[in-house]
């Protein structure tokens, strides 16, 4: 299963339309495991999209996809099989109102690990220790901050043990004193050799972390490459103006 | 006219003896009508047609009716048939307090049904899309994230079916039954005081509504735990 010269995710000629609005128009992409990839581009660019294929939050429409060897067809063992190796954080959390910090953590691993309910609380615990919250384990998500909910999101996925860990804008929606707390953890996810793809605007980011950075727009990818050259030397017009946009505020 | 404090008082504990039977006709038909809603909800958002249709059909006839129409449909209209008093159901049918309850029960059901309809809608998306990402099952995603939310959602206008439910049950007066209702139209008949006697029963009335208030709000506490105030 793990050949290490073998892409972990595989994206060929990938199409993708919502009605007549075509968002994807053959996107091609290779990401060797270990790789970490930022995404940017403007809004509409079809970025998220990319990624939402990717464990199949949407269906693809052409093209082939593969994660991890395993191709995404319409067979629903697969799904799921892919989604045990692919975390998925959101820009508007989407944590469990109902259910506290740990039991957040806790949900995906006793349904879909079957793991008993101590052996659980165990791992959730050592997750939220790894985003700096153990403190936080029993309160609801409505009595912590924006910043503490995404490290919870963020731990929750980690419950997994996933391969892949993608985020979608993960600090789009937080208060600018919390993207920091966020993106830190991040940053050490991506010390220890987690695969990521992150759909996000913060450049800082990317300049420290990413060893490869996506433009896209208007479905495509219009330029990519190690973060020193794309910020340095854009060739595409389209990624001077975009850069220009979001460099200078 | 004079109005005698002294008589509502004395016709209460009269009036406190049909409230067993206002009880008993509340609980039951909720049970069952609750646990009816259910199925109904699951047809009606199962997104397959020949479940969903039936459903939506079933709903609209028992909301667009009034209540007094199906229980006379059932208690009086049933008995009409001849297969229906030879079949076993006529065990049933033939008592006015089953013919309530079934009535009851159908109509509590598409209520409620519509009311949890309206709590699972109101379900945030992302919440789906975080328990697809994480691989849970459909089943899973609705037992663990979206009932106990929906429920929650739910409440307020369960609380509010259940008082009107409380309300309806009066019509079993109609049908030969000593309701809260029933016995206070026995006494009216007895002392023509329909003032006193009426004020009375609705005294009765209010106390259980109070009760069901003070219930449903303490589920909505026990189940809202996570809402910030």
């Amino acid at each position: 299963m793990t050949d290490p010269a073998r892409p972990i995710i595989l994206l060929d000629r990938v199409t993708k339309s919502f009605g007549a609005f075509q968002a994807l128009k053959g996107v091609s992409l290779e990401i060797a495991r270990g790789q970490k990839v930022v995404v940017c581009g403007p809004s509409g660019s079809g970025k998220s999209t990319m990624i939402r294929c990717i464990n199949r939050l949407e269906e693809h429409n052409g093209g082939r996809i593969v994660v991890d060897g395993i191709e995404l067809t319409a067979s629903i063992k697969d799904i799921d099989a892919v989604r045990r190796e692919v975390g998925m954080v959101f820009q508007q959390f989407n944590l469990f109102p109902h259910l506290t910090a740990v039991e957040n953590l806790m949900l995906a691993p006793r349904l879909v690990r079957k793991m008993p309910r101590r052996e659980a609380r165990e791992l959730a615990m050592h997750y939220l220790e790894r985003v700096h919250i153990p403190e936080q384990a029993d309160k609801y998500p409505s009595q912590l901050s924006g910043g503490q909910q995404q490290r919870v999101a963020i731990a929750r996925s980690l419950c997994m043990k996933p391969q892949i860990m993608l985020f979608d804008e993960p600090t789009s929606a937080l208060d600018p004193e919390m993207i920091k707390e966020v993106l830190d953890v991040m940053g050490e996810l991506a010390a220890e050799g987690m695969t990521m793809i992150v759909v996000t605007h913060e450049m800082g980011f990317a300049r420290s972390v990413a060893d490869l950075v996506i433009f896209m727009d208007k479905g495509e990818i219009v330029e990519q490459g190690p973060p020193a050259t794309f910020f340095a030397n854009p060739r595409n017009e389209r990624t001077k103006t975009f850069l220009g946009q979001i460099l200078t505020h | 006219m004079n109005f005698e404090i002294a008589l509502v008082w004395e016709s209460l504990p009269k009036i406190v003896e049909g409230m067993g039977l206002t009880i008993e006709l509340l609980l039951i038909s909720l049970t069952l009508g609750t646990a009816l809603s259910v199925v109904l909800v699951l047809m009606r958002i199962s997104g397959i047609p020949a479940l969903v249709w039936p459903a939506f059909l079933y709903i609209y006839v028992f909301r667009g009716t009034p209540m007094l129409v199906q229980l006379f449909i059932v208690y009086h209209g049933l008995a009409q048939f001849e297969f229906v008093r030879n079949s076993v159901l006529w065990v049933f049918l033939r008592e006015p307090f089953w013919c309530a309850i079934i009535a009851f029960s159908l109509n509590v059901a598409a209520y409620t049904a519509e009311i949890l309809r309206g709590g699972i809608q109101g379900v945030d998306r992302g919440l789906h899309e975080a328990g697809r990402a994480l691989g849970l099952k459909p089943y899973q995603r609705f037992l663990h994230v979206t009932a106990p939310i929906a429920i929650r959602l739910s409440l307020p206008a369960y609380g509010n079916e259940i008082i009107s439910l409380l309300k309806g049950t009066a019509l079993v007066s109609l049908i030969t039954m000593y309701d809260i209702t029933g016995v206070a139209r026995t006494i009216v008949a007895r002392t023509f005081a329909p003032y006193e006697i009426f004020v009375s029963a609705a005294i009765v009335y209010l106390c259980l509504t109070w009760l069901i208030q003070r219930g449903v709000g303490l589920a909505e506490r026990r189940f809202g735990r996570y809402v910030r105030r």
